[in-house]
């Protein structure tokens, strides 16, 4: 019993087809260790009751043809839920109990899997450290008062943890990948289009997907190849053929061109990192790739064209928390008032200073100087990547510039936070696939990763790279259990 | 450039977010600081560049304008602060 967590989602699947175990030995044993690590702070609701509930059911009459049989996971709480409260981390949903199912999470569920609870994330998905939660800071697994990075912190954490067998998350600047790295996991961001945002609370609507945290390559494919499907309720959602991802997963990746973008080669990057790309590099040459030096001339400009399109998006999603129709509401004098004590209320700090941001550069005599000046820079930054995926087939780079940082030591500073997703903010804008994987870890002990970016819809491409990569990279996460006493 | 105290209780009043003395000084601090690092856009010629909207080079389907969800009212009101029978309830409007 005690080593169910550690398995990986394709053996859970394989014990439960081979009545080896059942979904309730499964369900059980994570609930156990979910209720022995609160001190992570993983979970901002449980729904350990029904889960087990649900287990008992599915052995009853168990379906085994199904993709997830009787698998248990934790969402990030960004995912609507029917009737399972979802907070998206803030004060202003904390009583929000949706009455309908995400896309995403729905297509889960339709493959036999099982609810556990709702994980911790930033408010709204606007953070780097999962520090911004109202729900309070995360614990890395890793190390003790170590962020998990963000905001898919609480799924970052529960996966490298062994508190869920597989997870998803959200990625509007790098919140899978970046959380990914800091705790040793595989974290993939999905091409725009390709996982429904139906029912996922919507921070930056230009930029948002979907996509899984694993333990490995294999089972991130499983669960991209359950969560992606063309959905009427997005309208940005994109009918393209869907590969079978972990069926067609292979480590052969003879003759495939990788780029090198000597841009993320930044100043102050530490010597760490750059040795762990040297490290990758040799890598997929060992395995019959070739690499190719490439330039993305406009990548210094990703961070602050970000930082301009996604508090303006961001800002236009979240005017709809009013007090009025659903959500926290503060008492006012008038209509005015209670909008405006609800919305200072029930807002976190960075969420507040995102939504001036977004309604400055939208507001009258300012739109055309930052709005329309970054969608223009946002469109060299796309022209650069289609030009590299001339000569390459994908493009590998490290993940972030740095190792998990300990808690506290960023809040002051939001520029040096917003640093963090220097590697990863370029691809949200340019709607493309990128996948963090585990490659090594720095004289601390902490986890570092590396990036592979794809052209569009060429998910099965990166995860083949990155299958392969895993295979010579043979990493293993350091957990020592210190949460558990 | 420098965002000034008039400036973030003109935002604020915008984001129908209020803003007291204290903390506006901190949220113009913060937004000084961003704005000079986003300020580094400047120095890329764009005249002659098409904004990108979409990275979905796709044209939005089409659908028959057909009433998918019905008798979802309950469902509406479900999760509102305040409400009676059928209808949100917001402080008082007209004198």
């Amino acid at each position: 019993m005690s080593d169910i967590t550690k398995q990986t989602l394709t053996e859970l699947v394989e014990n439960i087809k081979n009545k080896k175990l059942s979904s309730t030995d499964v369900t059980k044993a994570f609930i156990e260790r979910s209720e022995k690590s609160k001190e992570l702070n993983t979970y901002i609701t449980e729904d350990f009751t029904s889960a087990l509930n649900k287990a008992k059911k599915f052995d009853q009459k168990p379906n085994l043809d199904l993709k997830l049989p009787g698998v248990p996971m934790a969402v990030k709480d960004l995912f609507c839920t029917k009737d399972v409260k979802t907070t998206a981390g803030s004060k202003i949903l904390n009583n929000f109990v949706p009455t309908y199912e995400s896309t995403v999470t729905e297509n889960i569920w339709k493959e036999g899997a099982i609810l556990l609870g709702k994980l911790n994330c930033d408010e709204f998905a606007m953070g780097s450290s999962n520090e911004t939660s109202f729900f309070g800071s995360v614990q890395n697994p890793i190390d003790k008062d170590l962020v998990p990075g963000g905001s898919s912190g609480g799924s970052a954490s529960a996966v490298s943890g062994q508190l869920t067998p597989i997870t998803i998350g959200t990625d509007t600047g790098g919140s899978i990948r970046q959380p990914a790295s800091f705790t040793g996991t595989v974290g993939l961001k999905p091409t725009y289009g390709s996982c429904s945002r139906y029912g996922i609370v919507a921070f930056a609507s230009s930029l948002d997907q979907a996509g899984p945290m694993a333990q490995n390559v294999k089972d991130c494919a499983l669960l991209q190849e359950v969560i992606s499907t063309y959905d009427p309720k997005d309208s940005t959602s994109i009918d393209f053929k869907r590969n079978q991802y972990s069926k067609e997963l292979t480590n052969n990746i003879k003759g495939k061109k990788i780029g090198i973008p000597k841009e993320y080669r930044i100043d102050g990057m530490p010597k760490e990192i750059e040795d762990l790309w040297q490290k990758g590099i040799q890598y997929v040459k060992d395995c019959g790739a070739e690499t190719i030096d490439i330039s993305l001339p406009h990548t210094n400009y990703a961070l602050p064209t970000y930082y301009i399109v996604a508090p303006a998006e961001a800002s236009s999603n979240l005017a709809r928390y009013d007090g009025v129709k659903y959500g926290f509401r503060a008492k006012g004098e008038n209509l005015i008032d209670m909008y405006e004590k609800t919305r200072s209320e029930g807002f976190g700090a960075e969420v507040q200073r995102r939504i001036m941001i977004g309604t400055y550069v939208l507001s009258s005599g300012y739109y055309d100087a930052y709005y329309l000046k970054a969608q223009k820079v946002r469109k060299l930054i796309k022209n650069d990547f289609d030009e590299a995926y001339k000569k390459v087939d994908a493009i590998l780079t490290p993940s972030t510039p740095s190792s998990a940082f300990k808690i506290g030591e960023k809040t002051n500073d939001p520029v040096s936070m917003y640093l963090n997703d220097i590697f990863t903010v370029p691809v949200n804008l340019a709607g493309l696939p990128g996948i963090s994987i585990p490659a090594g870890h720095d004289s601390k002990g902490y986890p570092l990763g590396l990036q592979i970016i794809g052209k569009a819809f060429d998910e099965q491409n990166i995860l083949n790279i990155a299958f392969a990569m895993e295979e010579k990279i043979n990493f293993k996460n350091k957990i020592t259990d210190w949460w558990i006493k | 450039m420098s965002i000034d105290l008039k400036t973030i209780k003109h935002i604020s009043k915008l984001s129908r977010i209020s803003v007291d003395e204290k903390k506006a000084e901190k949220l113009a601090g913060d937004l000084n600081s961003i704005f000079d690092f986003i300020e580094k856009l400047n120095e890329l010629k764009t005249d002659n560049v098409e904004p990108l909207t979409s990275v979905a080079e796709t044209t939005l389907k089409l659908r028959p304008d057909e009433v998918k969800s019905k008798n979802i009212r309950e469902q509406i009101i479900k999760n509102s602060p305040q409400d009676n029978e059928d209808y949100f309830v917001v402080p008082k409007v007209i004198e």
